[in-house]
């Protein structure tokens, strides 16, 4: 980070949630992960943008350990994330996830999507994670598609589906892997309407997105990373209004004027 | 035809009838229990397991069923391992047909996308939760098709046992022909049983993928 001064928004006062130090990945000679640090509070709506293959979504990934990291040390509520096993599992019930691609349980009803993690993770008795996910499913606008199977569903209301599957855990972060890229453009602002709410309700977000939209006006703080590193990071005002970084520059004015 | 309904035949092809179908069932009960652990163990983080079935695979598969009668019938006992000739003939039919099993199901769990997986994984379950809740439930219908003719094979394969002192439908057929009657008649009627039994397999796994097919 040696390109642009950090200016981190957040009190130094709250302990962070997510912590990255000196984070590394090769992926065979690709250096996708160059020397991460990374601290997010708690409630804190942190976003991820940059051109593709720049490493966000990886970093996404490595905070629940879908990626592991060749050195350097995550801890998420200030315990490192431990190595694959029971402890593991533990702690990822704990952050949640959403994906590009939905990924909910194809041979399982929306309702048991959202049921299974609760009854067969958290322990919790069945009726009452019932009740839990049709609330849940009711919050983000799919209440009534509860008996079908995911396939029945249009990409954005499996997405809010993921997202009800995701909180269901009631995780202390969530982590969206690019939520909308796959999405057609009509169902884009159905999951972001859900994303801002749970923005507004304290939620502490991670978001790979290409959506500067929401970015502007749900993230507190705006990661742009390229070529596997943070280069600026800033509140979304100051990131769109006046980008410090070459790389930064360069990428907004080929994506905001089209 | 004929001879089948004189003497003591009857009684001694339906006691190798059965002695087949006991067999089979309990090498296909054994195949399905190993052969779903090893391909858990094939697909499992921890290397020793992958490795522990890989070999397995190799060594089962690669071998001809009769050596692997062979070894278990007259390697065992020397080792201290004494059982009847049916379970001798159950471990060395079981633990082949496991080696396909195995790699039939591996495929089918190579079918379902890894996103499946890695969103349980998310949620907190352990792998082996991920496996039976969320992996295996899906590729079973996959697997269905290729495990039937697995299981088609086995019944016909459980004739070697025949020729490490188990008294099934084969062994049965050598009694025939020693005997005395009709080589024709005989395998018309040993043919009949296998084809029976064939028959049962098949339209038993027809019927599990019409009932698959209507989930999801």
């Amino acid at each position: 980070m040696t390109e642009s001064p950090v200016e981190d928004s957040t009190p130094a006062a709250a302990a962070p949630l997510v912590v990255l130090d000196n984070v590394n990945k090769h992926y065979g000679a690709l250096h996708v992960l160059q020397d991460i640090d990374l601290r997010i509070t708690q409630g804190e709506v942190v976003v991820l943008i940059g051109p593709s293959g720049s490493g966000k979504s990886t970093l996404c990934r490595t905070i629940n350990r879908l990626e592991t990291i060749d050195s350097g040390t995550i801890t998420v509520d200030g315990r490192p994330l431990p190595a694959e096993g029971k402890e593991l599992a533990r702690l990822r019930a704990e952050v949640g996830m959403v994906f590009q691609s939905f990924n909910l349980f194809a041979h399982k009803t929306v309702l048991e999507n959202v049921v299974i993690g609760q009854v067969k993770v958290r322990k919790v008795p069945r009726p009452q994670a019932e009740r839990t996910a049709r609330e849940l499913l009711e919050r983000v606008g799919v209440g009534a598609q509860a008996d079908k199977y995911p396939a029945q569903l249009s990409g954005g209301q499996q997405q809010r589906v993921a997202i009800a599957r995701a909180l269901a855990m009631k995780p202390k972060v969530m982590l969206f892997d690019e939520p909308t890229s796959a999405l057609d453009p009509e169902m884009v602002n159905e999951v972001l309407e859900v994303m801002r709410q749970l923005a507004a309700d304290g939620m502490t977000m991670v978001v790979v997105t290409h959506e500067m939209g929401f970015a502007r006006s749900a993230a507190n703080r705006v990661l742009f990373m390229a070529d596997g590193r943070i280069v600026e990071q800033n509140t979304p005002d100051a990131f769109f209004t006046a980008p410090r970084s070459d790389r930064a520059k360069d990428f907004l004015s080929k994506i905001l004027h089209h | 035809m004929g001879f089948l309904f004189e003497q003591d035949n009857f009684a001694l092809f339906r006691d190798g009838f059965l002695q087949t179908i006991e067999l089979s069932a309990l090498s296909a009960l054994l195949a399905l229990l190993l052969g779903t652990l090893l391909a858990a163990f094939r697909v499992s983080p921890v290397p020793v397991l992958r490795a522990f079935g890989t070999a397995w695979v190799t060594l089962f598969r690669n071998t001809p069923l009769t050596l692997l009668f062979f070894a278990v019938t007259f390697g065992l006992p020397p080792l201290g391992v004494h059982f009847s000739h049916l379970v001798f003939a159950v471990l060395a039919l079981g633990g082949y047909t496991a080696s396909f099993v195995c790699e039939v199901i591996r495929s089918g769990i190579n079918t379902v996308p890894l996103g499946q997986a890695e969103a349980a994984r998310s949620l907190g379950m352990t792998f082996g939760q991920t496996l039976t809740l969320v992996v295996l439930p899906q590729a079973a219908r996959t697997v269905l098709a290729p495990m039937s003719s697995v299981f088609i094979a086995l019944p016909r394969n459980s004739a070697i046992a025949g020729a490490f002192s188990v008294g099934e439908l084969y062994s049965a057929q050598q009694t025939f022909s020693e005997r005395g009657y009709s080589i024709f008649a005989i395998f018309f009627w040993v043919a009949c049983a296998y084809l029976l039994i064939s028959a049962t397999v098949a339209t038993f796994f027809r019927f599990l993928e019409s009932r698959l097919a209507v989930v999801r």
